[in-house]
Parts: C-alpha cells; sequence; structure tokens
C-alpha cells in the first residue's frame, strides 16, 4: 500500500519517473505499486518506518536494484549525484578530502573545489585524511562531492544519518539551498517527517507491504476466526 | 649487455615489479590476495595444458588463468556459494588437475620446482620480450581502468550510478591480473607471486595520502626489493624468488619500525 500526497503540481518534465513498480526478493515484496516522479527544481522525499523499503526503493529508482514489475523512465544522459547510505572507506585505501572530491570529478577546478567545500561548511577542513573524519563530516563531504558533478539530480539516501539534532536544520536548509541554486531534482530518504511535509514538493509514504494471499493463509489469522 | 644470465634477470624482475606495484594497491585496496591466490594456483592446470599441447607456457597459463576469472565471476555474481569456498574450489581444483594432467603426459621431464618457486636465473630474451609487452599492454589497461576500479573501491553503488560499469571494471581487473601472473610465474613461481602483489603495497600504504601515491610507492618498493633480492641470491647462493620475498618483507617490518619510531605522533591509520 502506497500513497501519494502531491503537495506541488509543476508542470515540467520529469527526471526520473516511475510507474506502479515493485521489487521481490525470493518470495518476499519488499516494496509494491510504487508511483513517484521527480522533476528539475522539485524536493521528492520518501519516508517510511523501518522495513518499508525506503533504501530498496531508492536503490531500484537508481537501476542499481532489477525490477520485478513495474517500469522506471529517465531522462537521457542523466548526471546523478548520489549519496548512499552509511558508506565506509576502507582504511586501506588512503584516501585525502581533496582526492576524493575530484575522483570521478576529474574536469573540476580549485576554486570549485573550495566552493562545494564552503556550500557544504568544510571550508576550515583543509585536506586531511577521510578515515579521521567524522561521521557528519564524512556525509557532508559525500555531499560536496556529488553536487560537484553538477548532478540534474541529487539522491540522498537518509543524510541526516548520524547528524546531530543541532545540525538537523542546518543540513535541512542545505539541501534547498542547492536545489535552489543547481535547480536539480532532488530525491531524498528522511527520517524526519515535520520538515518533509513543510519543504517537501511531493512526499512518498512506504508502508511494509501486505500480502493478500498470505494472509488468508496465515494460521493466526484462522485461530482468530 | 643481454648476454649476461644477471643482467636478463635484473630487467625481467624490475620490469614485473613495475606493473605489480599499482595491481598489487588495487588487490589490497579490494582485498584480493586470495583470488590473485587462486588464480597462481590454478595455473599449474594452463602449464600443464600447454606442455600437452605444445604451446607457448605463458599463453596457456593465461588462457587458464582467464577462464578460472570467468567461471569466478559468474559463480560469484549468482551468488550461491560464498566467495571464499568457490575461490578454495577453483584454486585447489587447477592446481590439482595439473599435476594429474602432468603426471599423465609421458615422458614428461618439468623441474617442478621451478613452476613453484620461479626461475629468474633462466630468462631467456624471449622472457623479457613477453614481460615487456605483458607489462605495457598491463598498465595501459590500469590506467583505463583506474577511475572506474577506485571509485568502485570506495563505493560500487556510486560506480553504478556514475555510469562507471564497476562489473565490467572487476572483469577486466580479473583478467589484468591473469595476464600478470602468466608473465612472472617464470621468474617468481606460482607459490610466490601473490607475495610480490600484495607487500609491496602494504610497505607503501604506511606512507601514502593517496591512491596514486601508494601505486608509485609500491612501484618503488617492488624495484628496491628485486634489485636487494637478486644480488643477495647471487652473494649468499639463495634461489632468486624466496630471496626477493624476503628482501620484500624486510623491507615491510623495516618501514613499519621507522613509522613508528617516527610518526607517532602523526594521525595514520
Amino acid at each position: 500500500m502506497v500513497e501519494n500526497f502531491p503537495l506541488n503540481t509543476k508542470i515540467s518534465r520529469f527526471l526520473l519517473s516511475a510507474d506502479n513498480i515493485g521489487v521481490r526478493l525470493s518470495e518476499r515484496w519488499i516494496f509494491r505499486y510504487v508511483n513517484v516522479s521527480v522533476a528539475s527544481g522539485q524536493l521528492v522525499c520518501i519516508i517510511g518506518g523501518n522495513g518499508a523499503g525506503k533504501s530498496t526503493c531508492v536503490k531500484t529508482l537508481l537501476g542499481l536494484i532489477p525490477l520485478t514489475e513495474g517500469k522506471i523512465e529517465k531522462q537521457k544522459s542523466l548526471t546523478i549525484g548520489y549519496v548512499p547510505q552509511k558508506l565506509a572507506i576502507t582504511p586501506i585505501l588512503p584516501m585525502t578530502v581533496y582526492r576524493l572530491l575530484t575522483l570521478g570529478n576529474r574536469r573540476c577546478t580549485q576554486p570549485e573545489i573550495e566552493r562545494v567545500l564552503f556550500v557544504v561548511g568544510l571550508e576550515k577542513l583543509g585536506n586531511p585524511l577521510v578515515t579521521t573524519l567524522s561521521g557528519g563530516e564524512f556525509q557532508r563531504l559525500m555531499l560536496a562531492r556529488a553536487i560537484l558533478r553538477k548532478p540534474q539530480l541529487l539522491v540522498l539516501d537518509e543524510p541526516l544519518q548520524g547528524v546531530d539534532v543541532a545540525n538537523t536544520d542546518i543540513l535541512n536548509d542545505l539541501i534547498l539551498k542547492i536545489r535552489d541554486e543547481l535547480q536539480c531534482g532532488v530525491l531524498v530518504v528522511s527520517h524526519d517527517i515535520e520538515r518533509v511535509f513543510q519543504d517537501a514538493d511531493d512526499v512518498l509514504v512506504l508502508v511494509p507491504h501486505e500480502h493478500d494471499e498470505v494472509k488468508t493463509d496465515n494460521p493466526i489469522w484462522k485461530r482468530r476466526y | 649487455m643481454l648476454d649476461d644470465f644477471f643482467v636478463r634477470a635484473m630487467i625481467a624482475g624490475i620490469g614485473i615489479a613495475c606493473f605489480a606495484g599499482p595491481v598489487g594497491c588495487f588487490i589490497v585496496w579490494r582485498r584480493l590476495a586470495y583470488f590473485g591466490e587462486t588464480i597462481a594456483h590454478s595455473s599449474l592446470l594452463g602449464v600443464a595444458m600447454a606442455i600437452m599441447l605444445e604451446f607457448n607456457i605463458v599463453i596457456g597459463i593465461f588462457a587458464s588463468a582467464s577462464v578460472v576469472v570467468t567461471i569466478l565471476f559468474f559463480l560469484d555474481r549468482r551468488g550461491g556459494l560464498p566467495t571464499d569456498t568457490i575461490l578454495g574450489l577453483l584454486a585447489h581444483g587447477g592446481l590439482a588437475i595439473g599435476l594429474v594432467v602432468l603426471a599423465l603426459i609421458p615422458g614428461m621431464r618439468l623441474n617442478l620446482q621451478t613452476i613453484l618457486f620461479g626461475d629468474i636465473l633462466a630468462v631467456t630474451k624471449f622472457d623479457l620480450l613477453q614481460v615487456g609487452i605483458g607489462g605495457v599492454l598491463a598498465l595501459a589497461v590500469l590506467l583505463w581502468l583506474w577511475r572506474p576500479l577506485l571509485v568502485a573501491t570506495v563505493s560500487e553503488d556510486l560506480a553504478t550510478v556514475e555510469s562507471l560499469r564497476p562489473n565490467r571494471a572487476k572483469f577486466l581487473f580479473g583478467i589484468l591480473v591473469a595476464a600478470i601472473i602468466a608473465v612472472a610465474i617464470k621468474i617468481v613461481g606460482v607459490l610466490l607471486i601473490v607475495a610480490l602483489l600484495v607487500i609491496p603495497a602494504a610497505t607503501a600504504r604506511r606512507f601514502a595520502t593517496t591512491p596514486e601515491i601508494m601505486a608509485v610507492g609500491a612501484t618503488v618498493v617492488g624495484v628496491a626489493s628485486v634489485i636487494a633480492g637478486l644480488y643477495s641470491s647471487l652473494i649468499y647462493d639463495t634461489p632468486s624468488g624466496p630471496s626477493i620475498v624476503v628482501a620484500a618483507l624486510i623491507l615491510f617490518v623495516l618501514t613499519r619500525l621507522v613509522a613508528m619510531i617516527f610518526l607517532r605522533n602523526k594521525k595514520f591509520q
């Protein structure tokens, strides 16, 4: 069961649009009947409790997990900036802040790097090894790397995870600022329900998928009735 | 100059160290040491095939190792068995079949010790040519795969989203490791080839701040190990392959000690 709350009906071309998609792993539907679309300049949030399939849904939209049903339409040659959930770089890989930013962003210039570091509030960091960064700093660094790509679509999987309450508002405002500046579409998986309904153009609420056919075979169900 | 066996050995060893450095870094970063070991062990099957069908041993090893890499790649993607189980299956399966096939060849007079530990002092001019061509090709392919592999090391999902095709890069890297092992086996042998990939990279990690510095550092350490190992092999009359690995190991321990004494306060991992 999935409900859409269209809060903003801007008419523009969709960067990404999913039609009735569902993913089944072995015999279990992780999510089903999901419709979601993101247009340029739109902030779309995906919310839902544990096990509702938020991360799987985002990964499916990105093409990382194959669809079981439905279809996804993506704008051709769409540049995506993606910040995965709970990413940790293996400590054996030596990596500095600057090298991580230039990795995959070959054509970026020094001023551009300084600018994105300023945007995410890491301008005073210098150039240490990324293994010395805190969880929140690393998250913001990955965000900086994503926006350095000048993405048309920015996808953030739980950006508030590991960020303390005081910084939650700052990061939320930052996401809105980035959207307005780059005029990109933003797809965010979030827990912060109040803020989501305040700022988002569209919200997708995922609830654990119930199987009608399983329900009738459920022994508890049978016992009760 | 190339008529001197020691000069040939030195050139071959240094050549191998040059491309073993960067490739070894990826082996370390992506935790592929056992993967390299599997290719090396199963290459004995390639040796046996090459001798039986009477063609070039390097090509035989490369062909059999490529088959092993391909099987591994598809078994791993199907996800039925844990990766280390699949690796164990292929490593020892390949080794055992190779040994059985070798035993079945009538009138076989192959010194198994040469295959297992290498014989750097019996390097021919043709071997040098193979090392040269193989090395240049390997470095070119690695340069092309560098960015996809590096992003995939950070996060495979990220590499996929950024259209870097990490699966293709991973497969081609496997073939690259197969090629390097094929070229290097004559010099250091089946049992020690992975040491030449892993130890210099591990040594260089201590002093590197970026992946590129580590790759260059691993090359320098590898070349130094080859030079030190070969000279000590000549002086003390020890087998050359193991001497090189011992030299690499001594360098590793020395740099660790130096780092412990001088870099104690720095924030190294």
